[in-house]
Parts: C-alpha cells; structure tokens; sequence
C-alpha cells in the first residue's frame, strides 16, 4: 500500500508523462470525432429491424397468399437463375454508404454465394416482420432461415427439388424432397411472432455482389454491384385456409431493383434484388459501426505504451531505481505497485476518452450523413470499457518490458513494435490473411474487444479488422494480451529479484 | 550497529569484493576511505540489499537490510546523489519517498529545512547542482530518521561552504547517536571528522582503527590521515593500474 503511494506520487510528479496520458485521451476523442467520412444518409434513413431488436436487411420480391391457421405450401423449383452485374466496377466505396447502382447494363448470368429462392411465411409484408423460409442458395444448399439471424443448413447441391413448408401452430416445419414423394425433414422453427393469419408463398432475393479489390500498397478497397436471382416454381399447391390468387409485392423497397414475378396457373417465376439477412456495416452493407469512432485508438496506445515504458525504465537511466529499491527492498511489490498505478490510470483515462469518443463521434458521422449501426448498452460498455481495459493491460505489458530490458529507448521500440505495429499493420498494408494471423496471436488480439456487430455466416461481407470485425471473440482477444502480460511481468519479476539493481 | 562480514563478489572475471569486513558503531562517523574501485560503493550497495553478495553477510542490528519493513527509517543512504528525474521537483522526490515508507508529508518538510534546501526544493531537480543535489540526498537520507546513515562520498561536487556545512552536519548527526558510515577517495575531507576509519583496497578492509591511532606514526609524531592512506593502500594501488577500475 505504501509503495502503491509512493509509485502514484511518482507517476504524478513527472509533468511530461500526466501530459502525455492527457495527451493519449485527446488523440482518441480528436481522431474519433474529426470529420472524416461523408454519407448521404438523413434523418429518414434508418435500417429495418427484426422481432429481436437486430437491424436487418428485409428486402425481396413476394409473391403470396394470407394462409390462416394451419397449412401447408409445397412447390417444385425447377430453377434458379440469376444475373450479376456484367463487370465489377473499380470504385472502392470506403465511406460505407449505401449499395452501388448499376448503370443499367444487362449484366452477365450468374448467382451470388447467397442469393435466394424458396417458400416464405411472413407476419404480413411488412419490412422486419417475423418470418421462416426454406430456401435454396447460390452456392450454401439449401436453408431453413427465420426471424433473420437464424440459420439452419439443408441438404446441399442444386438442381431441380421440392420444397414443402409446413405450419402447425407456432411451429413451421421445413422439407425438401428430389422427387415429391419421399421427404427430408431440414428443421422444425419457431419464429418469435407469427401472426394467426401470415402471408404465404415464394420469394426470390440476390443481395448485392462484392470483391475486395487490392490498392496501392494493398489497402483494401471494396467493389460490387447489384445482383438478381429468378426462382421458376411449378406445381405450386397450398393446403389450409386462404383466399384465391397470388399477389406479387416489392417488400422494403427496392427501387428500380424492383422484383418481378409471372403467373401461368400453377407456375410462378419471381424475380427479386436484395436480401433477408441481418444487416451488416462494411462493403456489402450500409454504413458504419460505432467501432470506427475508436479509430483513434492506435495513437492513444502509442503514447500509453511509451509512459508505461519510461515508468520503468527512466528510473534504471537515472539510477532512481537504486532508490527504489532501497525504499522496498521486496522488488516484486515494486512491479506490482507499478503495474497497479500505470493499470489504474490508464484504465481511467481510457475509460473517459472512450465513453467521450463513442458518444461524441457517433454523432459526428451521423451529422455527416454516415449511418452507424445502433448498438445495445451491453455492446457500448463491451467497447468503452473494453478499450479502456486493453489500454490499461497494454500499458502493463509495455510497463513489464520496461523492467526486463530496463533501456527506454530499446525497450519503447520493442513495446510498440509488440503492442502498437501488429494493430497498424494488420489495419492497413496487410493482406486480409496475415492481417487475420495478427490479429490472433499478438497483443494487438485485444482489440477484438471493439467489435460492436457479429459476423454472420449467411452474409456475404468483407469482415476485415479495418471494418470492425476480428478473428478472436472480445474476451478471446483480451485473453491473448492478458497472456502476454503475465507472461513478460513473470519474467520481469523473476529477473528483477535476481540482477542486481 | 551496522557489520559487514566476509563479503565476496565477483563482476564477470574482476573480483570487487574478497572477503570485506568490518563493523560501524553509533555514535561515530566512520571514514569508508579506499581508492576508486577498492570495493567502497559494491560495499554499500551489499549493505542496502541492492547487490547480492556471493558470500558474506552485511545485517543492521542483525538483520538483512532485505528483510527490514519501512527500511528507510532504519538505514538512511545517499549512493549517488545524481539519481534523480530531472523533471520532478525536489520536494515531491522526497514525497514519493516519504509516501512509500508511510511517513507525513510534515517529515518532508523538516528535512528540507535540516539539509538547507530551502525555497530550492519546489524546483525541478533537473536544473540542480552537484552541491544541491548532495544537500537532497541528505534530505532524502534523514527523511526516515533513521539510526544508521550510509553515505557514498557526500562531499563531491560541494562548494567549500557546503563542504563546511557537510562536516559540521556529519558530526552533528553522530552527536545525536547515528552510526554514519561515509566513504571517500579525498583523506583531508575526512580527516578531521572521522572517529574511525576503514581503509580499503582490492575489494577488502585492509585497516580499520580509530583516526587517532592511525595518524600516530611508529616514532611517536603524527602524520596526516593521508601519508597513513598512502603507506596501507600502496598494494592495492598497484593492484589497479594492473587490473583496471570497478566502479
């Protein structure tokens, strides 16, 4: 307890270093809230969300028919066809901003990974309403998907199949069968909030295609266009209570990507733009997450790396650490006091500058017409105290080399080409693989801590490190530095107990 | 009060301490008097549990510096009074020090006033001279108030007030019952304050006897502490310009 005094009264005293932490906080607020990006989203522009609060992508072509109570639709897909657009642009769109229109061309037949066709049952035409859905895919097979976020996988290849989806209550039971009379059962769902009367039928959706594109010095960039996939069903049938004729509906607006569907008795084909997925920030989605409002991070750990370091290691230059240790001769409490005072301020000045920084900086992109994605309170306390315990466990790290090379300048660089330069490279030059190996083996890890949206597996997108997305979990990133940490104060200790001061 | 036994240690192949011992009493200042790289400071960092000693013992009142609580009310110590952040003020130097042996900052004031200090002590430490920065190692040494001073050659860098100054202190503090060991290169610095003398050479005491017993010469007159320094170190002399120094 002593000794933690005397180390905040150290640590205090020195007015390069309190200015330097001060410093550390403003570069985290300034790099967060310096307008940067420029969206064209207004007030009005907000994204659908699904029954669980999640913002989502509800965009397709619906060709349907209320069913009341129980019931059963069975079709036969003949095929699914679908066009991309005929060459990929060669505009990154790092702003994030909304899809890129194509310029009318016809474009060239193909299907994206995850364009869709299939049976939906839907609370009513309304973008984000609950729904099921067995559907065949590009190139994942088929699926049985509901209420958005949820993702079972079927059988996989193409070719023409049936598909039967079933409700009973709650429960909407999905199956596939090559020749319409033996079935396969793909899953029985319960989407959160199916409506005694639900909209029934087929749908089709293509969302849009995207390829990461490498710039000079391979900074990513991101390129792609709208896409369209075409279901041709027959032997449409549909058991239950309904009323007559199919009615074909855009859902969530699809501009001049409108849908199209035809009907010849019991042959429908629809042809749809867009997707049924939970929305996602980055190239293949709309705006940003309120994990690029830390984007200033690097420089604050920079200048917390290089004061931790000189805790140390301006005492072993001047010979103050012989005080030191006169003053407590159990060294391993030296270590740890100052580990406990570096940790704690840190902690404390990370914490403000990142509350500051995601409030602030959130409103800062929105005021420039960039769409953030709105995150939980759970989320927002994730990445504010998060980073604030990243800073602060890094600042340990930086601190424990500090006492095994004891030479500030060798013991800065080698701090921050540990801690800082993995995080810097991996967010700029590095290409996607490497950048993800970064990210899971150094202390740079930690920043996973940031991630404010998941990663969906039934979503084509670019998940970079530089778009918020990081190999490790939060508290898998965190645990990568938190391993690094002990292990350099284990040896920093024992090395301090055995050299002689 | 303060006994050093046996002290053995090696850096790399020069041997900095063969068999150091010797014993300081209270109430005494104790001359540490030895050429450059005769072992004096390896000596005093043995004692302040900073080196470690391949053999031998150093104990205050029969313990291990190591092993005292709040060591710096027991054994005050100036090794190198340039061991400062330059950017710190004097008296907040002081007040980590005290913080970290649990004492008010009230006690720092008092040795501010003791070493002379004065206004000089809201000062960055930085901008110091030699001769201030001596004056806060005292301070910082008396901080604890400590019964036993070990002090590696205050006296370089003073001014001759502040020499004056130092020798009156040193004798006013072994007045006061402190053991005060402090060592020099420099015999006349010690000459008149010294009760007792250590004289070192190749890493061990090569005398240690009251100042007045080493002055008088074999016929009865008395000659300086110096031509008694000269006549005992002259091996241990030879022994550095053949070996180089330690420092």
């Amino acid at each position: 307890m002593r000794t933690l005094r005397a180390e905040w009264t150290k640590l205090r005293t020195v007015r390069g270093w309190v200015v330097a932490l001060l410093a550390a906080a403003a570069a985290i607020i300034g790099l967060g809230v310096l307008p940067g990006m420029q969206g064209t989203c207004d007030a009005t522009c907000r994204l659908p969300v699904g029954p669980d609060g999640t913002e989502v992508t509800d965009v397709l072509y619906f060709v349907h028919k209320p069913l009341t109570g129980d019931g059963s639709l069975t079709v036969r897909l003949d095929a699914l066809t679908g066009i991309l657009p005929s060459a990929p642009d060669q505009q990154p769109d790092p702003t994030g901003g909304g899809p890129q229109h194509a310029d009318g061309d016809g474009g060239r037949p193909g299907l994206v990974p995850w364009a869709k066709t299939g049976i939906l049952i839907k609370d009513g035409t309304r973008s984000g309403s609950s729904y099921a859905a067995l559907m065949l895919t590009g190139t994942h097979g088929v699926r049985m998907q509901y209420d958005f976020t949820n993702d079972i996988a079927g059988p996989a290849g193409g070719g023409p199949r049936w598909l039967r989806l079933t409700r009973a209550g709650g429960t909407v039971t999905g199956e596939v069968s090559a020749d319409g009379t033996t079935w396969t059962k793909v899953a029985g769902v319960t989407p959160s909030n199916l409506p005694a009367t639900a909209e029934i039928g087929v749908f089709a959706t293509s969302p849009q295609y995207t390829e990461a594109v490498a710039g000079a010095l391979g900074l990513h960039g991101a390129s792609g266009g709208p896409t369209s996939a075409t279901g041709a069903y027959e032997q449409v049938t549909l058991t239950g209570t309904s009323a007559s004729g199919w009615r074909g509906d855009q859902i969530g607006g699809g501009g001049d990507r409108a849908g199209t569907s035809t009907q010849d008795g019991d042959r429908i084909t629809v042809t749809g733009s867009g997707d049924i997925a939970p929305a996602v920030a980055g190239p293949a989605g709309l705006g940003v997450t309120i994990t690029q409002t830390l984007a200033g991070t690097f420089a604050g750990l920079i200048l917390v790396v290089v004061v931790a370091t000189m805790f140390v290691t301006a005492e072993y230059r001047r010979g103050i650490m012989r005080t030191t240790m006169s003053a407590q001769p159990r060294r391993g409490r030296i270590l740890a006091a100052k580990a406990v005072v570096i940790g704690g301020v840190v902690f404390a000045v990370g914490l403000v500058a990142a509350a500051t920084v995601v409030t602030l900086g959130q409103r800062m992109l929105e005021s420039s017409g960039v769409y953030v994605h709105s995150a939980s309170l759970a989320v927002r306390l994730q990445v504010i105290v998060g980073t604030a315990a990243v800073l602060a466990v890094a600042a340990v790290l930086a601190l424990g080399l500090g006492a095994v090379i004891r030479r500030s300048a060798a013991a800065v660089t080698t701090a921050i080409v540990a801690i800082v330069l993995p995080y810097l490279l991996a967010m700029t030059v590095l290409p996607d693989t490497a950048a993800q190996w970064m990210l899971r083996i150094t202390p740079a890890a930690a920043l996973a801590v940031q991630q404010s949206t998941p990663e969906y597996a039934q979503v084509s997108n670019l998940y970079t490190p530089v778009g918020g997305y990081f190999p490790l979990s939060p508290l898998g990133g965190f645990l990568v530095l938190c391993g690094w940490t002990a292990l350099v104060l284990a040896i920093a200790g024992v090395l301090l107990r055995r050299r002689d001061a | 009060m303060i006994v050093v036994n046996g002290l053995r240690k090696r850096f790399g192949r020069t041997l900095a301490l063969d068999g150091m011992s010797f014993g300081v009493a209270a109430g005494q200042v104790t001359g540490f008097i030895g050429p450059n790289g005769a072992g004096k400071s390896t000596t005093m960092r043995v004692i302040l549990g900073l080196d470690r000693a391949e053999e031998g013992t150093a104990l205050i009142d029969g313990q291990a510096y190591r092993s005292l609580r709040r060591p710096l009310t027991r054994v005050g110590s100036l090794l190198d009074a340039s061991a400062l952040q330059p950017s710190r003020t004097a008296r907040n130097h002081l007040r980590w020090l005290a913080d970290s042996q649990g004492l008010p900052a009230r006690r720092v004031d008092e040795v501010i006033e003791l070493s002379g200090l004065g206004s000089a002590a809201r000062r960055r430490a930085g901008g110091f001279s030699l001769g201030m920065r001596q004056r806060l190692g005292i301070a910082a040494a008396l901080l604890g108030d400590p019964a036993a001073l070990l002090l590696d050659e205050p006296f370089n860098g003073m001014d001759p007030e502040g020499i004056i100054w130092m020798r009156g202190f040193l004798r006013t503090l072994a007045g006061q019952g402190r053991a005060v060991l402090v060592s020099s290169h420099l015999m006349n610095e010690l000459q008149d304050i010294a009760d007792r003398v250590v004289i070192v050479g190749r890493g061990r005491a090569i005398a240690e006897a009251p100042v007045a017993d080493l002055r008088r010469t074999p016929d009865g007159s008395v000659r300086s502490l110096e031509a008694a320094y000269l006549e005992l170190t002259r091996d241990a002399v030879d022994y550095r310009a053949h070996s180089g120094e330690v420092a």
